[in-house]
């Protein structure tokens, strides 16, 4: 039977959860509300003139095949760090459980990247690959590799994915080693017993029973690659070269802010708002019912 | 009792302040860092010390394009500056913003400062009047692009270091020498758009755009996909592939690189000229563009970059005259002359100019006047007075993504510039749409 407790008074709910939503509607929906409504407008940057366009920003910026470009790039960059983050953090995870000694010391240094700013990061991993005196680069071009990020799109796409990645795999890899220590360790004896190897165990046993925590953070990690990597972008190719960087958000906020073009602006983070809004539709009515618990 | 004390303590408090703030206070918003900021607020010092009535606040708040966002948002919130340093990509936009700005030529009338937009630089002066000759901003820092060269090197490469090359022909046997020597980065420029397709154009008499570069309306188109252009960023991309340009990126990091030793050759602005002084440890020389022999007429010349100051509307009577008081003081020969021998920025009055040249230090500091020079090489034509775009910041992003798309090797000029033209055609079209009616 469910227990609940009721609130006899008529108010006093509602007065509870008004500063709750005083604070959403004034952060979340007023904003989000004259985004939708500069969407319709076309602007001058000092907002001296203002005209009604309809749905002409939205025509503009569906026929402007370099937004397009942006979806796609986004696309590959949420992929790459999304995947890559997951990985990396998952092989350091399951190596971090069989430590024995001085497993303490081990976790607190992986967990470490995680305080540092994206900006910091993105700061930092810039200098390292810096096209003249990055260390990194020292070392690529004695290998014989042109390294140039500020020309060469690719490399500068590697760049941001490895200064994300590096981020965010702290975040993943505790989830990941609370996930690894609450697998049965009787499940795993007996396939041991078995005969099973462990790389069987692992795939067999231990993977399938971490789904949750990996189905977790792929949406958390593709959620921080599409709107929390901003800061790491800015602090090193601010969307270049040639725009091989420009994720969705770098784009709002490069033409909403450095370009003065409030409406087109707007229309692109409408855009935004109605993929998140469906991202997170899909995760709770379609795909977090298929993933056992 | 206490109430009553409070009462008398608040007056008393709120009442010194007002004595206090007889002086008017103006905000001044500006983009300069290091010795040139602290030049900056050398003058906002001398002038406060100069007379009681007026107090300038110089605040930095960030690079050209983060200071004019930053004002632009201050407007809208009924806050903004009373004079902001624009560079000068954002003056069509300024000039459109109707009754967001105070004309200066106008506020000085009003104020009964003199004012003179003829003690000006012609190339300076005209970039920032109104089609009826009136200024519109006041001029401040300009700067052009100029030609540096490691003369180190051109010993080791057993070239003349004293002649640098002249045309892009006499480069590329240069640049060719100066590889085999076994130079890592030869060339590199800064602000690759400004230097080499907006002066570019100027240097060789071209169009950067219809209409006088658009000085003549906001329906004019860019031209910069001319047989001319697209030779020029397919000659560079072709530097790029035989290893004679590293492209170093879209402001001013070529500079370093520069004066670090790592590349021979640099274009940038003039007003680079203090930093490399301080941080070469080699010999350079500053020379003029390397020019095109092929296009009649070249060189032509080059056309300026750099900032002016905007007054903003909407300010009380006594902030103007006190904005006006400070411009008259600033445009004074002494602080002209100390602006440009301290700071690389071209002199912007004729007078600052001549007394510069008396007094010798043109001879004593070799390079320091090749900007002046390159900037009057010929009376300015249509195509070489300026240019006035309107969201030419985003614009010049536009060109820029394209020229590095070409210089990586993923497109070929032609195609690379087309699409240039194209988009940034696009942006043009967006501001004159904004902007109906006020041309």
């Amino acid at each position: 039977m469910e227990k609940r407790v009721v609130f006899r008074s008529a108010w006093l709910p509602y007065a509870l959860v008004a500063p709750q939503l005083a604070i959403t509607l004034v952060f979340f929906f007023w904003p989000a509300g004259q985004a939708v409504w500069f969407s319709f407008l076309q602007q001058d940057a000092f907002g001296l003139n203002t005209e009604f366009v309809g749905l002409q920003n939205f025509e503009q910026l569906f026929g402007d095949e370099h937004y397009l470009k942006s979806f796609k790039i986004t696309a590959v960059f949420s992929a790459l760090v999304a995947f890559s983050g997951i990985a990396i953090s998952l092989v350091l995870a399951t190596a971090a459980d069989r430590v024995i000694r001085g497993a303490l010391a081990y976790k607190t240094l992986l967990i470490w990247p995680y305080a540092v700013a994206p900006a910091v990061a993105g700061v930092l991993w810039a200098f390292l690959f810096a096209p003249s005196v990055g260390i990194i680069t020292f070392v690529l071009t004695k290998v014989g590799v042109q390294w140039n990020w500020v020309l060469q799109e690719d490399q500068a796409m590697t760049l941001v994915v490895i200064a994300s990645v590096w981020k965010q795999i702290s975040y993943n890899f505790l989830f990941f080693l609370a996930g690894l220590q609450s697998v049965p360790k009787s499940l795993i004896e007996a396939a041991a017993i078995d005969g099973a190897g462990p790389l069987r165990r692992f795939w067999t046993i231990v993977f399938p029973l971490l789904s949750p925590t990996t189905f977790f953070l792929l949406v958390v990690n593709i959620v921080y690659a599409f709107f929390e990597t901003f800061g790491v972008i800015d602090a090193t190719t601010q969307g270049g070269p040639a725009g091989a960087t420009q994720i969705l958000v770098y784009k709002v906020y490069h033409d909403g802010v450095k370009s003065a073009d409030l409406g087109g602006s707007s229309t692109q983070s409408v855009v935004l708002m109605v993929i998140v809004i469906a991202l997170t539709v899909a995760q709770f009515r379609f795909i977090e019912r298929k993933v056992q618990y | 009792m206490r109430i009553k004390h409070l009462v008398v303590a608040m007056a008393v408090a709120g009442a010194y302040p007002a004595s206090a703030l007889a002086q008017t206070e103006i905000q001044w918003w500006h983009s300069m860092t290091g010795a040139l900021g602290d030049r900056v607020t050398g003058f906002a010092n001398e002038f406060n010390a100069s007379q009681k009535d007026y107090k300038i606040v110089p605040v930095f708040k960030g690079t050209y394009p983060e200071s004019m966002t930053a004002a632009i948002a201050a407007y809208r919130a009924g806050n903004a500056p009373h004079i902001l340093q624009v560079f000068e990509v954002g003056t069509a936009t300024m000039m459109a913003a109707g009754k967001a700005i105070k004309p200066v030529y106008q506020m000085m009338k009003e104020s009964n400062e003199p004012f003179n937009p003829k003690v000006y630089h012609p190339a300076v002066a005209g970039y920032y009047t109104d089609p009826k000759g009136n200024m519109l901003s006041m001029p401040f820092n300009s700067s052009t692009p100029v030609f540096y060269i490691n003369k180190d090197a051109f010993k080791k490469a057993g070239l003349n270091p004293d002649q640098a090359p002249k045309t892009w022909k006499e480069f590329a046997v240069t640049a060719g020498k100066l590889k085999a020597s076994g130079q890592t980065c030869v060339y590199t420029t800064g602000w690759p758009s400004w230097v080499h397709v907006e002066n570019f154009s100027a240097w060789h008499n071209l169009p950067i755009g219809t209409l006088e570069n658009g000085f003549g309306g906001f329906n004019t188109e860019f031209k910069i996909n001319s047989p001319h252009h697209v030779k020029h960023v397919e000659m560079l991309a072709g530097f790029a592939k035989n290893g004679w340009f590293t492209y170093a990126g879209r402001r001013n990091e070529a500079e370093a690189r520069f004066f670090s030793g790592e590349c021979a050759m640099l274009t940038s602005s003039s007003a680079a000229q203090a930093n490399i002084r301080r941080n070469a440890k080699f010999e350079f020389s500053v020379n003029f563009l390397p020019y095109n022999d092929d296009i009649k007429g070249a060189p032509q010349n080059s056309i300026i970059g750099g900032a002016t100051l905007w007054v903003f509307g909407g300010k009380k009577p006594a902030e103007y005259k006190g904005i006006a008081k400070f411009f008259t003081y600033l445009s004074q020969t002494p602080v002209q002359v100390k602006w440009h021998q301290e700071t690389g920025y071209v002199p912007i009055t004729n007078a600052a100019y001549d007394v510069t040249k008396k007094s010798g230090f043109y001879e004593k500091n070799p390079g320091t006047d090749i900007a002046n020079r390159q900037l009057g090489n010929k009376p300015p034509t249509g195509n070489s007075k300026g240019l006035r775009f309107g969201n030419f910041v985003q614009g010049r992003e536009v060109i820029e993504e394209e020229m590095e798309a070409v210089f990586a090797g993923k497109k070929d000029a032609k195609s690379g510039m087309d699409s240039a033209v194209q988009r940034a055609n696009d942006i043009l079209r967006k501001f004159e749409a904004a902007n109906k009616g006020k041309s």
